[in-house]
C-alpha cells in the first residue's frame, strides 16, 4: 500500500527538480559610471539597454529566467572589482556588462576570468582588453582604441596632419589611445612632438591647452573622453586653438558629448563611431524606443553595444544550456556570426573583439542639422575587416591567438 | 632667452596667469565659505551645490527667458541668495548652538539632494553656455593668448574679494557682524537684530557662490557635478588659509591657483593632488591654517 505512495511522492519531487533545471536562470550585472563624467555615455542608459535586450529576447518563451542588476563603480578599479566579486560570489551574477573606464574594466576582466564568468564590454576602450590582457571570457563589443586611432587618427593624418601633440587622460584608456594613435601617426611618416598626462576628471584644461599650443604641432589629439573631452574642446575654442591654425582631433567623442557641447562648438569634428541612430530603420526604431525609456536621451554607441551584446549573450546561453561556464558561453558566441539589428554583420573573433563596420563621421554645422541629435554626416564606412586590429598583429600578444 | 628649469619664460608667464584665473574661482568660493564659517560657525558643504545652481540659473535665464549674461550676473545671485535665506530660516538656524558636525551633515546632505535632483533632470554632461558676445575674443600678450573673458574673471573676482574683505573688516556693519559672532547676546542688547543679520550674512555668502557659478558657466559646462568637483579643493583652500579668515582665504585661493598651475607644467600627473599635499603640510606645521587664529 505504502510503497506506491512513496514512489509517487519521490516521482513528484524528481519531476519538480526536473522543471527547475529546465528553466535556465541568468543574472546580468550592468556596472557603469552612474554619477560622474562618463554617466551620460552609458550609465543609466546602459541599464535600460540591457533590460530592453532581455525583453526583446523574451526569456519566458525560451525557458529562461533573466534578472538585471546594476551598480556604480565610481571610476575606481578597487570599487569595481569588489562589486564584481560580490556579484559573482554572493549574488550569482553570470555576466558583467558595459564598464566604461578601461582602468575598471581591466580589473573586472581579471576577476571575471578567475571566476570563469562572462564580461561583455561596451563602454571601455582599451585595446589591451583583447590584446595583452585578453581572456577567454571577454567579449569587446562596440569599439576600441585601435579602431579609434585608425579611424579618426588615420583620416586626419591622410589630410596632412603630420605633427601631433597629445592631451591624454592619465590612466589605462588615455595611455592606450595615445599609444595606438601615435603608432598610426608614425607609420604614416608623421611625428609625435609630445604629450601631457592629465588626471581624470579635470575641470580646467587651459594650462594643458597652452602647452599644446606652444608645441606648434599641427594637430592636438585629445586622448580623453566624456566630460574631459567636452571641457577640453570648449576651452580650446576659448583659447583660439583652431583659429590659430592648429587642428583639434577628438579621438573619442560620443554623440552625447556633441549634444552637450552644442553644434556651434562641436561642428567640423571628425569622429569614429560604431553606431549612429540615423543609419537605417532598425537603428531609428531602437533610438526612439531608447529615448522614450531614458529621459529623451538618444543612445550612444555604448548603449547600443550593451543592447546587442546582451541579446547575443542570452542566445548563446540558450544554446549552451547553462550560464555556469562563462568560457563555454563565450566560445558559443564566437561560433556564430550575427546580422545584428544595430551593428550590421558582426562576428566575435577568437581574441574577443566583435568585428563590425565602423563609421567615420563629421559633426554637422548648425545650419545643416534638423534638430536635436541630428548631428552626423557619414564620411565613410570603415569595413569590418579594416576597422579592428588584424589578428596577425596579436600573435604572441594575446595568448588566445595562434 | 634664458630657460627656467627647462621651461621657456613666456610659457611660464602664461601658466602663472592661468593659475591666477583658476585661483580667482578658488578665492571667490572660499571667501563665501570663510564668511559663513567665520560669522555663523556653519561648515557650509552645500556651497558647491549652490555654485552649481547659480550657473544653472544663468542657463535658465538665457534659454527660457532670453536674458543674457549681464542680467544673470545680477539676477542669479539674488535668486540663489534668497534660496539660501530660505534654507537658513527653515533648517540651519536650529543648529547654531550644536556642534559643527550637525551643520556639516545637514549641508552635506542638502548638497547631495540638490545635486541628485539636477543630475536626474539634466544628466552628467551638462548644458552649453556661450561666452557673452561683448567678452569674446582674446588679447595677444606676446607671451600668451589671453581670452578676454578670463581676464574679466580675474578682475571681477579681485574686486569682489577685496570689496568683501573691506566690508567685513573695515566698516561699521562689518564690526557689528564680527561682534555678533563673538557675543550675540551683548550685541542684541544694543538693539541690533542679530538673527536677521546672521540670515542676511548667509544669504550673502550664498550669493557669492552663485555669482562664481555664473562666472564659471561660460568656461566650464553648466553641469550638475561642477560644484562637487570644486568643493573639495575649495575646502582645502579654506583649511590652508585658516578657517574663517577672510584675507587668508583670498590670498590662499589665488596662491594655490598659481601653485596648481605650475604643477600642471612641471608634473601634470600630480596637479589634482598638490593642493592636498600642501594642506597636509600646513596642518602639520600650523594646525590653525596660515592665517587662522586658534580658537
Amino acid at each position: 500500500m505504502r510503497a506506491p505512495l512513496v514512489f509517487a511522492i519521490v516521482a513528484a519531487f524528481v519531476a519538480g527538480i526536473g522543471t527547475a533545471q529546465a528553466q535556465i536562470s541568468v543574472k546580468l550585472g550592468v556596472m557603469s559610471d552612474m554619477s560622474s563624467l562618463y554617466a551620460d555615455i552609458g550609465g543609466p542608459g546602459s541599464v535600460e539597454a540591457a533590460k530592453m535586450a532581455v525583453e526583446d529576447f523574451d526569456p519566458a518563451k525560451n525557458g529562461m529566467k533573466v534578472e538585471v542588476v546594476s551598480a556604480d563603480h565610481l571610476n575606481k578599479p578597487d570599487v569595481g572589482s569588489n562589486i564584481v566579486r560580490q556579484w559573482i560570489d554572493v549574488d550569482h551574477v553570470d555576466a558583467i556588462i558595459d564598464v566604461p573606464n578601461s582602468g575598471v574594466a581591466l580589473a573586472t576582466s581579471q576577476v571575471v576570468k578567475e571566476k570563469n564568468k562572462v564580461f561583455l564590454i561596451s563602454g571601455a576602450a582599451s585595446s589591451d582588453l583583447t590584446g595583452k590582457a585578453c581572456t577567454p571570457n571577454n567579449v569587446h563589443w562596440t569599439y576600441d582604441t585601435w579602431a579609434l586611432a585608425h579611424g579618426t587618427g588615420g583620416a586626419i593624418v591622410k589630410q596632412g596632419g603630420k605633427t601631433w601633440y597629445f592631451i591624454t587622460a592619465d590612466y589605462a584608456f588615455g595611455q592606450a589611445l595615445e599609444a595606438d594613435t601615435g603608432a598610426v601617426v608614425k607609420a604614416a611618416g608623421g611625428q609625435v612632438l609630445g604629450s601631457v598626462r592629465v588626471p581624470l576628471n579635470t575641470p580646467d584644461f587651459s594650462s594643458f591647452l597652452l602647452q599644446a599650443q606652444a608645441s606648434k604641432a599641427q594637430v592636438i589629439g585629445l586622448a580623453n573622453a566624456g566630460g574631459d573631452t567636452i571641457n577640453s574642446i570648449k576651452q580650446a575654442a576659448e583659447f583660439g586653438i583652431v583659429k590659430g591654425g592648429q587642428r583639434l582631433a577628438g579621438l573619442l567623442v560620443f554623440i552625447t558629448d556633441v549634444h552637450a557641447l552644442g553644434l556651434d562648438t562641436a561642428q567640423g569634428l571628425t569622429i569614429t563611431e560604431g553606431f549612429y541612430w540615423d543609419l537605417n530603420d532598425k537603428t531609428r526604431t531602437f533610438a526612439q524606443r531608447m529615448a522614450k525609456r531614458n529621459n529623451g536621451k538618444y543612445p550612444s554607441m555604448v548603449v547600443a553595444g550593451v543592447y546587442s551584446a546582451t541579446l547575443h549573450y542570452l542566445e548563446a546561453v540558450k544554446k549552451t544550456g547553462s550560464a555556469e561556464d562563462g568560457a563555454k558561453v563565450v566560445a558559443a558566441m564566437k561560433e556564430t556570426s550575427y546580422d545584428d539589428p544595430l551593428f550590421g554583420p558582426t562576428k566575435v573573433r577568437v581574441d574577443g573583439t566583435a568585428e563590425h563596420d565602423m563609421y567615420l563621421v563629421e559633426v554637422k554645422k548648425p545650419s545643416e542639422s534638423k534638430g536635436p541629435y541630428d548631428y552626423y554626416k557619414i564620411l565613410a564606412t570603415i569595413p569590418a575587416a579594416e576597422a579592428f586590429r588584424p589578428l596577425a598583429e596579436e600573435k604572441g600578444v594575446c595568448p588566445l591567438v595562434n | 632667452m634664458f630657460d627656467l628649469l627647462g621651461i621657456p619664460p613666456q610659457a611660464l608667464f602664461g601658466q602663472l596667469l592661468i593659475g591666477l584665473i583658476n585661483g580667482s574661482f578658488y578665492a571667490l568660493l572660499s571667501l563665501g565659505l570663510a564668511v559663513i564659517f567665520g560669522l555663523l560657525n556653519i561648515i557650509n558643504f552645500a556651497h558647491g551645490a549652490l555654485y552649481m545652481i547659480g550657473a544653472f540659473c544663468a542657463w535658465f535665464l538665457l534659454t527660457k527667458l532670453g536674458l543674457g549674461y549681464w542680467w544673470a550676473l545680477l539676477i542669479s545671485p539674488i535668486a540663489v541668495g534668497a534660496f539660501g535665506i530660505a534654507i537658513e530660516r527653515s533648517m540651519l538656524r536650529w543648529l547654531y548652538r550644536l556642534d559643527h558636525l550637525y551643520g556639516l551633515l545637514l549641508t552635506f546632505g542638502l548638497a547631495l539632494v540638490l545635486q541628485g535632483l539636477f543630475q536626474n533632470e539634466f544628466g552628467s554632461s551638462g548644458q552649453p553656455y556661450q561666452i557673452p558676445p561683448s567678452l569674446t575674443g582674446a588679447f595677444n600678450l606676446g607671451f600668451m593668448f589671453l581670452p578676454v573673458y578670463r581676464g574679466w574673471v580675474v578682475l571681477a573676482s579681485l574686486v569682489l574679494c577685496f570689496g568683501t574683505w573691506f566690508l567685513i573688516e573695515r566698516t561699521k556693519l562689518g564690526s557689528y557682524l564680527r561682534a555678533a559672532t563673538e557675543n550675540p547676546a551683548l550685541v542684541q542688547a544694543f538693539g541690533i537684530n542679530v538673527p536677521r543679520m546672521i540670515t542676511l550674512t548667509y544669504g550673502f555668502g550664498v550669493a557669492l557662490a552663485a555669482l562664481a557659478g555664473v562666472m564659471a558657466a561660460p568656461i566650464y559646462q553648466v553641469s550638475p557635478l561642477m560644484g562637487a568637483d570644486l568643493i573639495i579643493v575649495v575646502f582645502a583652500v579654506v583649511v590652508i588659509g585658516g578657517m574663517g579668515s577672510i584675507m587668508g582665504s583670498i590670498l590662499t585661493g589665488f596662491g594655490l591657483g598659481v601653485i596648481e598651475g605650475l604643477t600642471k607644467v612641471f608634473y601634470p600627473e600630480a596637479s589634482n593632488t598638490v593642493i592636498f599635499i600642501i594642506m597636509a603640510i600646513v596642518l602639520m606645521i600650523k594646525p590653525a591654517g596660515l592665517f587662522g587664529r586658534a580658537r
